[in-house]
C-alpha cells in the first residue's frame, strides 16, 4: 500500500459538528458529538458495530437527521430546509457498504446521472467526466456494462467514481469493503489510497486497520454513541488510552 | 498416514455434454420422461389432450359458414348425417354478426372510421410500446387519444381542438409563470388555466368556430357504439389513465405528509372495498344526482372515469409492491448524490419499480379489460350483451358456444399479445444479475 503520511492539511474547515446528538425513537445512538475536519484531512473511524460510526457520517450528508446541536459543511450550517440539504450532498461525496449503484443503468449512465441532473451539465461534457473518474479508478473498458455484470470490487470502485463525478470536497465512506471477498478489498483499498494522495477530505468507517495505519492521519474510536479516543494511527495503535479502545484494538488486531 | 499431499499439473480442457443430454431425446428425457411419475403424468396429459381436441375438433369442422339461421345449419348437418345437439357448430352468425359483435350498431356505411381509429392505435402505441419505431411518432401518440374519440363519435372539429387547446395552454402558463416566479406557482398556473379554458370558455369557443368555420363529420351517437370497439375504448382508456393515477396514489400513500397520504389510503381502500358493478351503477345512476341539474354527460364517459377509477387503486397496491421491493440503499444513494425527490422517483425508483411491477400491471390490465364486458349491466352494449340481442333474433335462437367461442377468442387474442409484450418487456429491461 502507498503511503500517503505527508500529504498537507489545510488549517480550512470542512466539517465541523459540535455537541450533536440523535436519538432513534427513544434509543441515543449518538451523544455529544463534537469533531472538526480540516480540509484534506484523512480521517478512519473504528469501532464495534452499533456503535453510531455509520450514522455519524450519514449524519453529515443527511441521510439521517440529528435533533441537537448543529452541522456545518463547507461552511454551510445543515438545516431542515431541503435546498440546503440538497447544496451540501452535491457537494460530499458517499460510498455505501453494498455499493448502491443503480442496476438499470450502465455504469457509465450510472456516473453521467447526477452530474447532468444536478450540475446540469452537458451531456457530452458529463460523458469526459465519467470517462475521466472511470479510468482513475482503472475501469474505463467496463463503462458500457451494467453494474451486476462487475464483481463487488468493480462495483465498489464505480461507486467511488460516481461519486467523484459530482466533484465533491469532502468523500465519505460507509464500511467500502465490508461486503468484499479478500481478493478485492486491496483494489478497492488502493483506489481510496490513489484518492487521499490527490488531497481529498475523507472521512472512513472502516475496519481495515492497515489502511488507517497508512493512509489515515487521525483514527476517532467510537463506542456506544460517544467519541472514546481519537489520536494519530501511530500513537493510536501501538499507545492507546482508553481501556475499550485496548480491548478493541486486542480483539481486532490479536490474531 | 496416507500422503495428502497433491499437485495438480494440467488443467481439464472442457467436453461436450453426452448425447443423451443434448437434442430431441435429451430434452424429451429431462423434460417428458425423467421419472417413472413423469412419464405416467405425460401420457395421462397425453390422453386428456387428446379427449379435449377429438370432441372439439368434429364440432368445429362444419360447413355451415354460408348459413342463414340455426334451422339452415341443422339442415345442412343432417344432409351430411350428422345429427343431434353436438353435431357441428353454426358458423353462419359470426359471418352474419361478426361486425355487430366488433362495433355494435354503429351505422355501417361509417366503419371505416373506428377502423381508421384502430390502425391510428396501432400506430400510436408503436413508439410507446417499441423502442425501434421512431421517436417522432410519439407526436402523433399524444394527438391520437382526441384524434380516436373525434373519429368514433364524430361532430365538429373544433370540440377536440378546444380541448387539446387547453393542454396547450397549460404548457404556456407554466413556461411562463414559472419563469417569472417559481415552479410551485408554475405548476398551479399549469393546472388551473386548462380548468377555466374547459368551464369557461372551451365551449363558448368551439361554437363559435363551428359556427363560422364548419368542419366535421357526421356525429354518431353513444348508444349504438357497442362490442369490442367499446370494450377496446374503455379497456385502452382505462389502462393509458390507470397506471399515472395509480403511480401518484401509491407515492402519496408513502408520502411523510399525513393529510395526503391518508387521502390516498382513503381512496384505494374505499375503492378496493367496492365492487366495480357498483361504481357502474353510481356511474349510470347516482352520479346524475351529485351534479349539478341540466347537466347531463355521456354515459360511455361515466363509465371510462369509474373503470379508470376502480383500475387506478389496484395500480396503486401494485405500483407500491414495487417500490416496497426496491432496497433502501438506492433511496440512499439517490438522495446522497443531491437528487431531489422528484428526480430521484423519475430517474432510480419509479424505472426500477415499474420494472418489478410488471406482471403486477399487466394483470391489472388484463383484468381491467375483462371487466369492460361489465359496463352491460348498465345497458352499454359489450360483446356478451350483444351476444344475448343476437340470440334474441329468432334466426339465431339457440345459438351458444358459437358467439361464446368467438368472443372468448378475440378476448384471447388481446389478453395474449398483453401478456407476451410484458414478458418480452421484461426480458428487454433485465440488466444482468
Amino acid at each position: 500500500m502507498a503511503t500517503a503520511k505527508k500529504l498537507e492539511v489545510s488549517d480550512e474547515i470542512a466539517i465541523q459538528i459540535s455537541k450533536m446528538n440523535k436519538w432513534y425513537g427513544t434509543f441515543h445512538v449518538l451523544r455529544d458529538i463534537d469533531l472538526t475536519v480540516n480540509r484534506g484531512e484523512r480521517i478512519v473511524i473504528a469501532g464495534p458495530s452499533g456503535s453510531g460510526k455509520s450514522t455519524l457520517i450519514r449524519c453529515i450528508n443527511a441521510l439521517e437527521e440529528h435533533q441537537e446541536g448543529s452541522i456545518t459543511v463547507d461552511g454551510t450550517l445543515l438545516s431542515s430546509d431541503l435546498k440546503n440539504i440538497d447544496t451540501i450532498r452535491s457537494e460530499v461525496g458517499m460510498c455505501f457498504q453494498h455499493f448502491n449503484l443503480f442496476p438499470h443503468l450502465t455504469i457509465l449512465e450510472n456516473c453521467m446521472l447526477a452530474p447532468v441532473w444536478v450540475r446540469k451539465t452537458p451531456q457530452k461534457e458529463a460523458k469526459e467526466i465519467a470517462m475521466h473518474f472511470l479510468e482513475k479508478v482503472k475501469i474505463p473498458e467496463q463503462a458500457d456494462k451494467f453494474p451486476g455484470q462487475l464483481s463487488g470490487g468493480q462495483q465498489q470502485r464505480v461507486a467511488i467514481a460516481r461519486s467523484l463525478c459530482m466533484q465533491p470536497r469532502i468523500m465519505l465512506f460507509d464500511e467500502p469493503t465490508s461486503a468484499l471477498d479478500p481478493e478485492m478489498i486491496k483494489e478497492v483499498l488502493d483506489t481510496m489510497v490513489a484518492l487521499a494522495e490527490d488531497g481529498m477530505t475523507m472521512l472512513v468507517v472502516t475496519h481495515e486497520m492497515g489502511f488507517a495505519r497508512e493512509v489515515a492521519n487521525r483514527v476517532i474510536f467510537m463506542d456506544e454513541g460517544q467519541i472514546v479516543e481519537q489520536n494519530e494511527p501511530q500513537q493510536f495503535f501501538d499507545n492507546p488510552q482508553n481501556e475499550r479502545t485496548k480491548l478493541f484494538l486486542s480483539q481486532i488486531l490479536g490474531h | 498416514m496416507a500422503d495428502l499431499s497433491y499437485v495438480r499439473t494440467e488443467l481439464v480442457p472442457q467436453k461436450a455434454p453426452p448425447l443423451s443430454q443434448v437434442g430431441v431425446i435429451g430434452w424429451m428425457r429431462t423434460n417428458l420422461f425423467s421419472s417413472i411419475g413423469n412419464s405416467v403424468l405425460t401420457i395421462v396429459s397425453l390422453y386428456c389432450i387428446y379427449l379435449v381436441l377429438a370432441a372439439i375438433l368434429p364440432w368445429a369442422m362444419s360447413p355451415t359458414w354460408g348459413s342463414e339461421s340455426l334451422t339452415a345449419c341443422r339442415g345442412v348437418l343432417a344432409e351430411l348425417g350428422r345429427e343431434g345437439h353436438f353435431s357441428g357448430a353454426c358458423w353462419g352468425v359470426i359471418r352474419e354478426r361478426w361486425t355487430q359483435l366488433l362495433f355494435g350498431f354503429y351505422p355501417s356505411e361509417l366503419f371505416y372510421r373506428p377502423v381508421l381509429a384502430f390502425i391510428g392505435l396501432g400506430i400510436a402505441l408503436a413508439p410507446v410500446l417499441f423502442e425501434g419505431a421512431p421517436k417522432k411518432l410519439l407526436w402523433f401518440s399524444a394527438i391520437f387519444p382526441f384524434l380516436c374519440f373525434w373519429l368514433i363519435w364524430g361532430g365538429s372539429i373544433w370540440l377536440p381542438i378546444s380541448v387539446i387547446l387547453g393542454f396547450v395552454l397549460s404548457v404556456v402558463a407554466y413556461g411562463f409563470v414559472s419563469k417569472a416566479t417559481t415552479t410551485l406557482i408554475g405548476v398551479i398556473a399549469a393546472i388551473i388555466t386548462p380548468i377555466v379554458w374547459w368551464l369557461l370558455l372551451a365551449g363558448p369557443f368551439a361554437s363559435t368556430m363551428a359556427s363560422t368555420i364548419p368542419l366535421g363529420i357526421q356525429s354518431v351517437d353513444s348508444d349504438v357504439i357497442g362490442g369490442f370497439m367499446l370494450a377496446v375504448l374503455i379497456g385502452l382508456t382505462g389502462i393509458t389513465l390507470s397506471l399515472p393515477i395509480g403511480i401518484v396514489l401509491a407515492l402519496g400513500r408513502q408520502s411523510d405528509l399525513p393529510i395526503l397520504k391518508g387521502v390516498c389510503i382513503a381512496f384505494i381502500e374505499f375503492i378496493r372495498g367496492v365492487p366495480l358493478i357498483t361504481l357502474l351503477f353510481v356511474a349510470s345512476t347516482l352520479l346524475n344526482y351529485f351534479l349539478p341539474p341540466g347537466t347531463s354527460f355521456d354515459l360511455i364517459l361515466r363509465v371510462m372515469i369509474m373503470v379508470t377509477i376502480f383500475a387506478s387503486a389496484y395500480m396503486a397496491e401494485v405500483v407500491r409492491g414495487g417500490l416496497a421491493a426496491l432496497p433502501k440503499g438506492q433511496y440512499e444513494a439517490a438522495d446522497s448524490l443531491g437528487l431531489d425527490y422528484w428526480k430521484a422517483q423519475r430517474l432510480i425508483i419509479m424505472p426500477q419499480a415499474l420494472k418489478i411491477s410488471i406482471p403486477g400491471i399487466v394483470s391489472t390490465f388484463i383484468g381491467l379489460f375483462k371487466d369492460t364486458t361489465l359496463v352491460g349491466i348498465v345497458g352499454l352494449y359489450d360483446p356478451l350483451l350483444l351476444s344475448t340481442n343476437i340470440r334474441a333474433d329468432q334466426a339465431w335462437n339457440g345459438i351458444l358456444w358459437e358467439l361464446y367461442g368467438f368472443i372468448a377468442l378475440i378476448f384471447f387474442i388481446f389478453c395474449f399479445s398483453m401478456s407476451r409484450y410484458s414478458m418480452y418487456l421484461e426480458r428487454k429491461l433485465a440488466t444482468g444479475h
